[in-house]
């Protein structure tokens, strides 16, 4: 028997198996849109009297539930942390690396203008109005991130430089992830619970809602607009590296 | 709508599973991406399809097309 009939037949129970223990697991769920877990049907009912939120999920996200973004702000935070502890090492671009790097077609600079500051815009625009409409930090962020690396598809690794410094991005990451540690501490010192809503709610639909929870909602936007920079600024690096080095130029 | 898109999506995550060059693979994993942002929309979780939509075809693709550049000799 070769290796991979030996394969599929090693692997046939188990998927089996695994197949039988989802179809039984997925055969008693209530239908789409009839959830009936207390605690979603509770916060359902109380959020836009309490906290004038007209999107629920962002009022969990940083009110609610605020101690668990805090933990996966942290994990973001910690894994960025590592992808430049393991890449920063193994060297960075030279002059000679950025100028193998060019796109020459000037309809690709026009998009890349437009499609760049569009998706910036949208990014923030998406964080500003979390509390309203869906999005949030979190969306925003990753807009926000993925619109300044369209400059490098689309202008080159020179242009993307300009906006991508390390020295900026850095600083900035933890900033947002130590703005939000920092508010729960300042609600514990003034003697509230850890990340307490300390703000009146506002108007709902507005801006102005939600309370201190937009707080941390800007917060997780720099956090996660700065992080995802650094990492694309580590990814492209490498690639950036490996044009001079594959092309034998050196 | 939510059966046809939930086939759609299988369809595509067995094609991901069965493409064997890295490079075609990342391309029908954005396809597959964007099945799954549709069934977040049709879901009406609007909130998840946002973060889906950027991360599968800004970040993921970025990242391991920059990985596969510099490790192939």
């Amino acid at each position: 028997m070769s290796r991979r009939g030996l394969r599929a037949v090693l692997a046939l129970p188990a998927l089996a198996v695994l197949g039988a223990v989802i179809a039984w697991g997925a055969s008693g769920l209530a239908p789409f849109g009839h959830f009936h877990g207390f605690y979603g049907q509770l916060l359902d009912a109380i959020t836009v009297p309490q906290r004038h939120t007209a999107n629920t999920v962002t009022a969990i996200v940083f009110d609610y539930r605020g101690i668990d973004t805090l933990g996966e702000e942290l994990i973001l935070f910690a894994a960025v942390v590592g992808v430049v502890l393991l890449l920063r090492a193994t060297g960075r671009p030279t002059e000679k690396d950025a100028a193998a790097d060019t796109v020459r077609s000037d309809a690709l600079h026009v998009f890349g203008v437009v499609g760049a500051g569009l998706a910036v815009l949208v990014g923030i625009w998406l964080a500003a109005y979390g509390l309203v409409t869906p999005g949030g930090g979190f969306q925003g962020g990753v807009a926000v991130a993925s619109g300044v690396v369209v400059l490098f598809l689309t202008a080159g690794f020179r242009s993307w430089r300009r906006f991508a410094k390390e020295e900026v991005l850095d600083p900035l990451e933890g900033l947002g992830a130590g703005a939000y540690v920092s508010l729960g501490l300042a609600t514990l010192i003034a003697g509230g619970p850890f990340l307490n809503n300390f703000l009146s709610p506002g108007r709902t639909g507005t801006l102005f809602s939600g309370g201190s929870l937009s707080f941390l909602n800007w917060a997780v936007a720099l956090e996660v607009a700065a992080a995802n920079l650094v990492l694309y600024a580590e990814f492209i690096n490498q690639y950036v590296v490996s044009l001079v080095r594959d092309t034998g130029e050196e | 709508m939510i059966a046809v898109v939930l086939i759609l999506a299988a369809v595509a995550a067995t094609a991901v599973a069965l493409c064997l060059d890295p490079l075609r693979q990342i391309v029908v994993n954005g396809i597959y991406g964007l099945l799954l942002v549709i069934l977040f929309v049709v879901l009406q979780a609007p909130d998840v399809a946002l973060s889906m939509l950027v991360v599968t075809t800004v970040a993921y693709p970025l990242i391991v097309l920059a990985a596969i550049r510099r490790t192939r000799k």
